[in-house]
């Protein structure tokens, strides 16, 4: 089947704005169909959120593999695609994640124009503090580990990171800011916006975004993935992707698997709207806390995980009072504010907090999960690496560590080194 | 605010405590061989509903506590000491 390629007529541009807005707005179209599913399709994507429909356009768009469908068990982005802090940066420390998520962050930069929807990415930079020698130091060794990888880090002293952020707490007694290490190509995306863009994006060359449809079983024959077992009836499929980070456990079982994850809570808030005040992303390093402000004015923060296996998504009160306390020591004017929203996303925090996009035993039924923290930043490229492997049936270079075998294999890739305890990554 | 019922101390708040995963798990014999020894360590059920998980009771009585709670409702059904088994488990 051709790809359906989008009338000009109805691309989203400057001066379509202007003519639907002296026209009464009433000529946009639905951003994407609600078809019914066919029998079968070449490739089946288990989750609509970010990876999903990511993975959908760039099936789509880079191998022209157009038969495709992504299923989803109630209307899509409700997920993590609609929980998460916004922020994206690529500053890893080792080779096999700074190679991925400088690549996400590339695509990031360009994808506006890819998508043709404003998904308002804001490089506004990304600084992460140290308030003590040794931190100092394991700063200059992550920012040396990225210039080697062609990323962009600068190291910022006490008296930069106070002129550009005077209202932090430089002088607390026992974690004074030394400075931060920053890197200025980080910053924040619009988090629905993702979502909509790739959904209609990938609905343009014919993609079936099928919502409210939950898959119940995974079909095979033999070795061989046949389809999927949805409440809308069986879908035939040659190849189906696994992309439902969260609840990845639950469904790589429907194919006989077990995986090397925990599902944990993380939590997210956003405080009343203020006039400009933090201009950046910013991370303290003596706490788990970062922190940024939205395009609306809230500011907008998280730290860790609530620490025990839930599927709840609703966090827990304990957490909340910690974060607080930490997000107050480092910005005390955070305590004249109130929060106006609190919610939980559900994180597939992996043994290593490294994620997987790899191939699996079964022959047509491939895996992407375990996004821990990192699932929003990652978006374009987990979509960009996923569409790559299951339509070349071997992993890209960029992907090629990310597999679950790594754990058998001892190739672990473990940033922050917390040994095998999902709720401590 | 999770409130664990420990089987020494009574119903605590979770604060007390330090989590420490699925209770499940148990270290293979030495000769058992790779594939056991790495889902000993790596693999997990991680199921959406009854979940039998280690909680260490540390700002308590420093005891390990098998707790059985649920992970989609957060309801938890008992708590029992390291070397006893749990009701529901058991039968």
């Amino acid at each position: 089947m051709p790809a359906r390629i989008e009338p000009i007529a109805d691309r989203y541009s400057a001066w379509r704005l202007l003519k639907e807005g002296i026209s009464g707005n009433r000529g946009w179209k639905q951003a994407w169909r609600k078809p019914e599913p066919k029998a079968r399709y070449d490739v089946v994507i288990i989750g609509g959120g970010g990876h999903g429909l990511a993975t959908a356009h760039y099936l789509a768009n880079v191998h022209g593999i157009t038969n495709v469908a992504v299923v989803q068990k109630g209307p899509i982005g409700l997920g993590n695609g609609g929980r998460n802090t916004t922020i994206v940066r690529s500053n890893y420390l080792l080779p096999s994640n700074t190679r991925f998520y400088e690549y996400s962050l590339k695509l990031w930069e360009g994808l506006e124009q890819d998508l043709n929807y404003n998904v308002m990415v804001s490089q506004r930079g990304q600084l992460s503090l140290f308030h003590s020698d040794s931190e100092r130091d394991a700063a200059v060794r992550r920012g040396n580990s990225m210039r080697i990888q062609g990323v962009d880090a600068v190291l910022v002293d006490g008296e930069a990171v106070r002129a550009m952020l005077p209202f932090l707490a430089m002088d607390n007694p026992m974690f004074p800011i030394l400075g931060g290490l920053l890197q200025p190509r980080g910053g924040t995306a619009r988090h629905d916006a993702v979502i909509w863009g790739f959904a209609r994006a990938a609905d343009r060359r014919g993609v079936d975004i099928l919502e409210h449809c939950e898959v119940t079983g995974i079909r095979r024959d033999g070795g061989r993935v046949v389809g999927v077992e949805t409440t809308r009836g069986f879908i035939g499929a040659r190849k189906v992707g696994i992309a439902v980070a969260g609840n990845t456990s639950r469904v790589a079982a429907m194919a006989g698997l077990r995986l090397p994850v925990e599902s944990h809570l993380l939590q997210a808030f956003v405080s009343e709207a203020i006039k400009p005040l933090i201009n950046c992303v910013i991370s303290f390093g003596a706490g788990h806390f970062y922190i940024s402000q939205t395009d609306r004015g809230g500011l907008i923060f998280g730290g860790d995980l609530d620490g025990y296996n839930s599927y709840s998504q609703r966090g827990n009160l304990p957490l909340v009072e910690r974060l607080m306390g930490v997000g107050v020591s480092m910005i005390p004017a955070l305590s004249r504010l109130r929060v106006l929203r609190q919610w939980a996303g559900i994180a597939d925090m992996t043994m290593d907090g490294s994620p997987f996009i790899c191939r699996t035993l079964i022959e047509g039924l491939y895996l992407n999960g375990g996004w821990c923290y990192g699932g929003f930043k990652a978006t374009p490229a987990s979509g960009w690496c996923f569409a790559y492997t299951i339509a070349k049936d071997e992993p890209h270079p960029f992907n090629a560590d990310l597999t679950i075998d790594r754990f058998l294999e001892g190739r672990m890739i473990d940033e922050r080194g917390a040994g095998p305890n999902p709720w401590a990554q | 605010m999770l409130l664990i019922p420990c089987p020494y101390c009574g119903a605590r708040p979770q604060d007390e405590f330090h989590y420490r995963g699925d209770a499940t798990v148990k270290r293979p014999a030495p000769d058992a061989g790779l594939q056991a020894l790495y889902d000993f360590v790596y693999t997990r059920t991680n199921p959406r509903g009854w979940h039998l998980e280690w909680w260490h009771h540390y700002a308590g009585c420093r005891q390990w506590v098998k707790v059985e709670r649920n992970t989609l409702t957060h309801e938890i059904r008992t708590a029992v000491g390291p070397a006893e088994d749990t009701p529901q488990l058991s039968a």
